[in-house]
């Protein structure tokens, strides 16, 4: 796959602090790139720099086979977290203004932002003030100016935050609709739920070092331990807890059932493969649920964190 | 891709929009020409009233001397004692009573005289009657001393000597006077003018920071655009606002003299000094200040006085933007304004004093090319003769340090915005020059 954004090696030290350390990652082109990590661990410095707001110290970022040059913001489009806009200006003027300042004409400008308003139904809010809006309708009204000028590159830093659940998949939507169309996004958030959702590859920061990198789905292939929930219904349930505790081990689960049954999780040993393990079960009792346990996102989040 | 006239644009019509501003640029010169009004109709009713004085003049020597004047009557007591003209002046309410015993020699008059009043009298007023006495006095020594009050006079002698270059250019007194003038309304003039906008600046820088606005601006711009944007801007603004401010003073001012009748002169009372001195040679002096003025290096001025205001002024609105980069809100930037003060009011000081002192001197040379007080000493100093060299060396070095000034701003900017909510110290500043 070609590769949109390549950054290399890149360090970033403020005073005595050291912010990011040697961090590189490859975004492919299309994909949506989870950019995880705990406060303070370094994402927002890599966002920065891959904006130009900071420079690196050392290593280089390559946007679309060519290193970072200033011409280059107009491919990208950056929703910071600490974000707003100008209170006492009017929606649309303002819109107008920062579409500009992205390398936009007027004309094309005004264009698209019809377009966006009608599409997110805005339209109406062209002559209010900032100050006028609600938070969310703000939100709102960055996220239009961020994707307007069609760019390469999109950044999120939590899209979501500030929205209700219907605008979060409004947004959510938008995002999955823009990848389609050719963007391709780096999204950094602590809603797990939405990087299970929505990424394709994922990078995990944490004190400034990156520390886990890959696609989600080899990511959670590489993190999964041949664990398997189960429902059993037997005669004896003590003896059958006593059995299955005597081969392997095994933790208490709940999940909903119509049935009063045994529920466990099980870990098997590698050398057992799930078809054996079901007979066996069967040998037990009357099997009623089988279902191998996947680490969610936030799972290897957790337990990444705490491994470091 | 060249943003900045987007930046100037916006900047201009969002501080001209703002409703604060419009209200403001109307309501100065109208609070301006009320309160000028004001102080002129109570000047006015001030001189309406009539103050009486008794005088009770023992010694007999001064009964020609008290002439009542519209807005003061003297009132000549006759034969009475001092306690009975103490109640009476009481019981008429008049304004105060001058008591003059009976002396045996005039030295003793300056210890004897004395004024009643109910309050302290107004210090003017009691200027006037000790001018009157002392004269009086003074011509009746001399008399005693057997030399003619008249005589004196006519053998005072004026000297004003004649000034002139070595190359023969006519200098005066006079000419020097309006060097000055000049030279401390350019200094004046400049002095407001950084006061009120370069706040105006300041505020303007800080408001990306409060409205969080700043990550998306500034990946989108450079900062130092950004903030060159910002002070032009600004500074256009404030040039439409103080054109509007002197354009509607003018014409309110007009408005008001002509419908209350308020003579502006009669409301400055140097102006009447000034009047009373000149007294008859009006057109003399007209045509010698016209004179004056056709001898001064006049295109040579108004092009340097342009260049230094302009150059001045943006040097310290950089200044000001600078602490608006490295502050977040307006209430932490209290420390760091003295700072900026500091020099202009140096310069205007080592204007008013050494220039005038001696405008070629060494401090004020060297004042003049340093960039932070130069728009000052300079412009105080052209008049007098400034080889051109010098004046393009002092502009250049005022230039460049605009743009230096810019630049640390906008380095200061870049990383100010890392720090939110954290006020900084002087030596993180220097820190993050670094970064």
């Amino acid at each position: 796959m070609e590769k949109l954004l390549v950054v290399n090696n890149v360090s970033k030290t403020y005073g005595g602090y050291k912010a990011l350390n040697n961090a590189s990652i490859e975004v492919e082109k299309g994909s949506i790139f989870g950019l995880l990590g705990p406060n303070g661990a370094g994402k927002t410095t890599l966002i920065r720099i891959i904006n130009q707001i900071t420079m690196p110290d050392t290593g280089s970022v390559i946007l679309d086979g060519e290193p970072l040059q200033p011409h280059h913001i107009k491919y990208i489009g950056y929703l910071p977290e600490e974000r707003g806009l100008y209170k006492s200006m009017k929606v649309g003027e303002q819109a107008l203004y920062l579409a500009q300042l992205k390398g936009l004409s007027k004309q094309e400008a005004k264009e698209r932002l019809k377009y966006w308003f009608d599409r997110l139904e805005i339209g109406d809010w062209w002559d209010k003030k900032i100050q006028e809006l609600s938070k969310g309708m703000a939100q709102k009204i960055q996220f239009v100016v961020t994707v307007l000028h069609k760019p390469k590159l999109l950044i999120f830093d939590e899209p979501f935050s500030g929205f209700d659940p219907i605008n979060a998949n409004l947004i959510k939507d938008e995002i999955l609709k823009l990848r389609d169309e050719g963007a391709t996004v780096i999204f950094s958030t602590h809603r797990m739920e939405s990087v299970e959702e929505m990424c394709d590859h994922i990078a995990l920061i944490h004190k400034s070092n990156k520390i886990l990198d890959g696609k989600l789905i080899d990511i959670k292939r590489q993190y999964k331990n041949n664990t398997f929930e189960i429902g059993l219904i037997t005669q004896d349930h003590a003896s059958t807890t006593a059995m299955l505790k005597d081969k392997f081990e095994i933790s208490p689960a709940t999940f909903k059932s119509i049935n009063n049954e045994l529920q466990y999780k099980v870990r098997i040993p590698d050398s057992v493969s799930s078809n054996d393990f079901v007979s066996y079960l069967t040998s037990l009792g009357q099997l009623t649920h089988f279902v191998e346990v996947v680490p969610s996102a936030s799972d290897i989040f957790i337990e990444t964190i705490q491994k470091n | 891709m060249n943003h900045l006239p987007l930046i100037i644009k916006r900047e201009y019509l969002t501080k001209v929009r703002n409703k604060s501003f419009i209200i403001m640029t109307f309501l100065s010169p109208l609070i301006f020409v009320g309160i000028f009004a004001l102080v002129a109709y109570l000047s006015s009713l001030n001189n309406d009233t009539v103050r009486k004085i008794s005088v009770l003049d023992e010694s007999g020597l001064f009964k020609d001397e008290f002439n009542s004047s519209p807005h003061l009557q003297y009132k000549l007591l006759g034969e009475t004692t001092l306690q009975n003209a103490k109640e009476e002046a009481e019981k008429e309410e008049v304004y105060g009573l001058l008591y003059i015993p009976k002396i045996d020699r005039l030295e003793d008059l300056s210890k004897e005289i004395t004024f009643y009043s109910e309050d302290s009298p107004s210090l003017s007023l009691m200027g006037d009657i000790n001018d009157l006495l002392e004269n009086k006095v003074n011509t009746l020594k001399l008399k005693e001393a057997g030399i003619d009050s008249e005589t004196i006079k006519n053998l005072h002698i004026n000297i004003s000597a004649n000034q002139e270059t070595f190359k023969g250019k006519e200098t005066s007194k006079l000419g020097s006077g309006l060097k000055l003038i000049f030279g401390g309304l350019a200094g004046y003039l400049l002095f407001m003018f950084i006061i009120i906008y370069g706040n105006m600046i300041m505020r303007s820088v800080i408001e990306e920071k409060t409205s969080r606005v700043i990550e998306v601006i500034i990946s989108s711009v450079k900062p130092r655009l950004l903030l060159l944007g910002k002070i032009f801007g600004t500074t256009l603004a404030g040039i439409t606002q103080f054109v509007v401010w002197v354009v509607l003073i003018l014409v309110l001012m007009t408005v008001v003299t002509s419908i209350f009748g308020i003579d502006p002169a009669s409301a400055t009372p140097s102006q009447q000094v000034l009047d009373n001195s000149v007294n008859g040679g009006t057109q003399q002096i007209l045509q010698d200040v016209m004179m004056e003025i056709n001898n001064l290096p006049i295109t040579n001025l108004i092009i340097m006085f342009i260049l230094f205001f302009v150059g001045g002024y943006l040097l310290y609105a950089s200044l000001y933007a600078s602490v608006g980069a490295a502050v977040d809100s307006e209430t932490d930037t209290q420390q760091f304004m003295m700072p900026i003060l500091m020099p202009l009011i140096l310069a205007v000081y080592v204007g008013f004093f050494t220039v005038i002192d001696n405008p070629h001197g060494t401090v004020s040379q060297v004042f003049s090319y340093i960039p932070f007080t130069s728009p000052v000493v300079m412009l105080m100093r052209i008049p007098f003769g400034v080889p051109l060299w010098q004046q393009i060396i002092s502009v250049l070095i005022l230039f460049a340090s605009f743009i230096a000034m810019v630049w640390f701003a906008a380095k200061i900017y870049r990383v100010g915005i890392l720090m939110y909510g954290k006020k900084p110290t002087y030596k993180e500043i220097f820190k993050w020059l670094k970064y």
